[in-house]
């Protein structure tokens, strides 16, 4: 350590700060810091360069993670984005109206409605969407070819990386008016139909694309999770006597149940998060009355209507919501014996 | 002059390599599976993949059919009956589509190469546990993940920024993922501390090490990533649809959202498709097709990355 008063490395730090621990309370040099630490300046110098690394980062996250909140200010005025050619000018000049915009939401029937298509294409995606994943990857995980396990992977993965507006065009060309099945059924003397405007089956239809989207690229999680399970397990299961059926439900769901608790807990968390752009996409063409889910309900009256006091309030009871939900969902888990999102 | 290359010896064909389409051996104690089960699930398979390429392969052979094929099959074609490359032609021959496919090459490639320098040198930063700051830097990147400021006051944060009608607009507030960054910490922290300790102590500052030592042993997280990233970019048309009023700046998806969903023409090819060659329907395909084809192509290749990739990130804290 002689060649420099700052340490260069984290193990030589290490050293320092754990000396004076190691060696009874014995205080030595650094008697003014009793737990060992560095000082702030030297630790800086140390550190600097890792420092100025972060920096435009943090200063991203700032200024378009953080700042944004004190825009929620607008939930409480009546905000006129005329005032000013600035937003934030309008925002300081706008009149003040208290809980109003609040009081108007909650008396709102097409908030509730919003709300009710929410909740319920939740649960219809957490019934539908999430085992998918789960089967596929047992069933991948039982392929042992090397090459067809490859195969599909690679085609199972791929719409995951598709936009939005390419599933809905695809998705258009095979269900829409002029689609392949409305083109087959009219060969065949039907009436042709259109799935892709119809508002009753509206929720299994935006459910089919998230599956075709997403399904596949979900099982990658659990594939890791099962690769991780040793293979001594399901021989000394083997020789216990237990069959394929007995393995799976003995040796294989146990490895995979802190990954779907995990999986869940994310799930919950994000219960009022249903696919904004997707039904952002669609929303004219079936109508508010089905599509219209929170986040679009906050787009509607703000984007469109120019109503951003309204619309904000909207936005600020669905975060306020999810954020309740999110540490709810964590609780539950660490209840559960199981990690969550963030350690206890 | 000639001269005498020795020709390599082919090593002899003694041990035949087993294919990799065969099924490696059994262990002794896994029972044979029955027919019935193997069949089952070859079934199941193969429908779920057909039921992701069918789609495309409709898409790409109507994009490829001349106006008679399309008409004669009534709409959409099944079966490839001759190829022709007219709609490509007239997408790809200056107009609307070119430019948004232009303006849409230019932002993923411009706005990925910002998130990839950002986001490695955050991990980086991040990477040695007890550096100053550290903890706090890291709770304020994980606390993104918890909620989110909502789309009204970042649209108006956006727009007094005066980012409205500008490029920078679809790059800035988009531009970090905070689960990527993670992912990219948590593999550079797997790299062995003496290897970096031992580049240190031969005279070599953070920079170097992170460009000469850490990058180069990071290839595989480093691809996944930038592939996350350029997928990001070239999928994304809200923030064009909420940040642009120049329809002549709108990148390929918003362009195709007006095509295919509203079932516009592309402007200046409205005459060729009421009267000519061109058919309507091939047109759309050929955008949608256009849209895929640099994604489709791209992601099996770092396919074989993902899963180290996803795993590195998620398992450290």
């Amino acid at each position: 350590m002689s060649h420099s008063t700052v340490p260069r490395s984290r193990t030589e730090a290490d050293t320092t700060e754990k000396a004076p621990v190691a060696s009874g309370g014995a205080t030595g040099t650094r008697h003014n810091r009793p737990k060992g630490k560095l000082s702030w300046r030297l630790r800086f110098r140390r550190d600097r360069v890792l420092l100025l690394m972060t920096l435009p980062a943090v200063l991203l996250i700032l200024v378009f993670n953080y700042l944004p909140i004190l825009g929620n200010i607008v939930a409480f005025e009546d905000y006129d984005p005329y005032a000013s050619d600035n937003g934030i000018v309008s925002m300081l000049h706008s009149p003040w109206v208290g809980l109003e915009n609040f009081q108007q939401i909650f008396a709102d029937s097409a908030f509730w409605s919003a709300v009710q298509n929410t909740l319920v294409l939740f649960f219809l995606q957490l019934i539908l969407f999430f085992p998918i994943p789960i089967l596929l990857a047992l069933l991948i995980n039982s392929v042992v070819r090397p090459r067809v396990r490859a195969l599909s992977q690679a085609i199972l993965y791929l719409p995951h990386f598709f936009s939005w507006v390419l599933v809905i065009a695809v998705f258009q060309q095979l269900l829409g008016g002029a689609g392949l099945f409305s083109q087959l059924l009219r060969q065949h003397g039907f009436d042709g139909l259109d799935v892709m405007t119809d508002p009753n089956t509206f929720k299994f239809l935006v459910t089919a694309q998230s599956v075709w989207k997403d399904a596949g690229w979900g099982i990658i999680v659990f594939l890791a999770a099962l690769s991780s399970v040793s293979p001594d397990l399901y021989e000394a299961a083997a020789m216990d006597g237990a069959g394929r059926w007995r393995r799976m439900w003995h040796v294989t769901l146990p490895a995979l149940r802190p990954v779907i608790a995990l999986l869940l807990v994310l799930r919950v968390g994000d219960a009022l998060t249903v696919g904004f752009e997707q039904i952002l996409l669609q929303r004219d063409a079936v109508g508010p009355g089905a599509a219209e889910v929170l986040d679009t309900f906050v787009w509607w009256n703000g984007v469109r209507n120019q109503d951003f006091g309204y619309a904000a309030a909207a936005g600020l009871v669905k975060g306020v919501i999810s954020l309740g939900l999110v540490l709810a969902a964590n609780k539950v888990a660490h209840l559960m014996g199981e990690q969550g999102v963030y350690k206890k | 002059m000639t001269a005498v290359i020795d020709k390599p010896v082919k090593p002899a064909k003694s041990v035949r390599q087993p294919s990799r389409w065969a099924a490696p051996p059994r262990p002794t104690w896994e029972e044979e599976p029955s027919r019935a089960g193997l069949a089952g699930k070859g079934l199941v398979l193969t429908l779920a993949c057909l039921g992701i390429l069918f789609p495309l392969w409709i898409v790409l052979v109507t994009s490829l059919s001349s106006r008679k094929t399309i008409d004669q099959a009534g709409g959409l074609v099944m079966v490839p009956k001759g190829i022709t490359f007219v709609a490509y032609k007239e997408l790809l021959s200056g107009g609307q589509v070119t430019r948004a496919a232009v303006i849409s090459v230019l932002i993923t490639v411009v706005g990925t190469a910002f998130s990839m320098t950002v986001s490695v040198l955050c991990a980086y930063g991040l990477s040695r546990i007890g550096s100053l700051g550290h903890r706090w830097i890291l709770m304020l990147l994980l606390a993104t993940m918890f909620f989110s400021a909502g789309l009204i006051p970042t649209y108006l944060l956006v727009q007094s920024l005066g980012l409205t009608d500008s490029y920078l607009a679809l790059i800035l507030p988009s531009a970090l993922s905070v689960f990527n960054i993670l992912v990219l910490r948590g593999f550079f922290m797997g790299i062995s501390q003496e290897l970096v300790d031992s580049a240190r102590i031969d005279g070599a500052g953070d920079f170097r090490i992170l460009w000469q030592i850490v990058m180069p042993l990071s290839r595989a997280v480093l691809a996944v990533i930038t592939l996350f990233y350029a997928v990001g970019y070239w999928s994304a048309w809200f923030n064009a649809s909420l940040y642009l009023n120049d329809q002549d700046m709108m990148p390929l998806q918003n362009v195709m959202i007006q095509l295919v969903q509203k079932q516009e023409a592309p402007v200046g090819l409205g005459q060729a498709i009421k009267t000519g060659e061109l058919s309507g329907l091939a047109v759309q395909m050929a955008v949608m097709v256009m849209a895929l084809l640099p994604v489709a192509v791209l992601s099996p290749f770092v396919q074989r990355h993902f899963k180290k990739g996803m795993l590195t990130g998620a398992v450290k804290g």
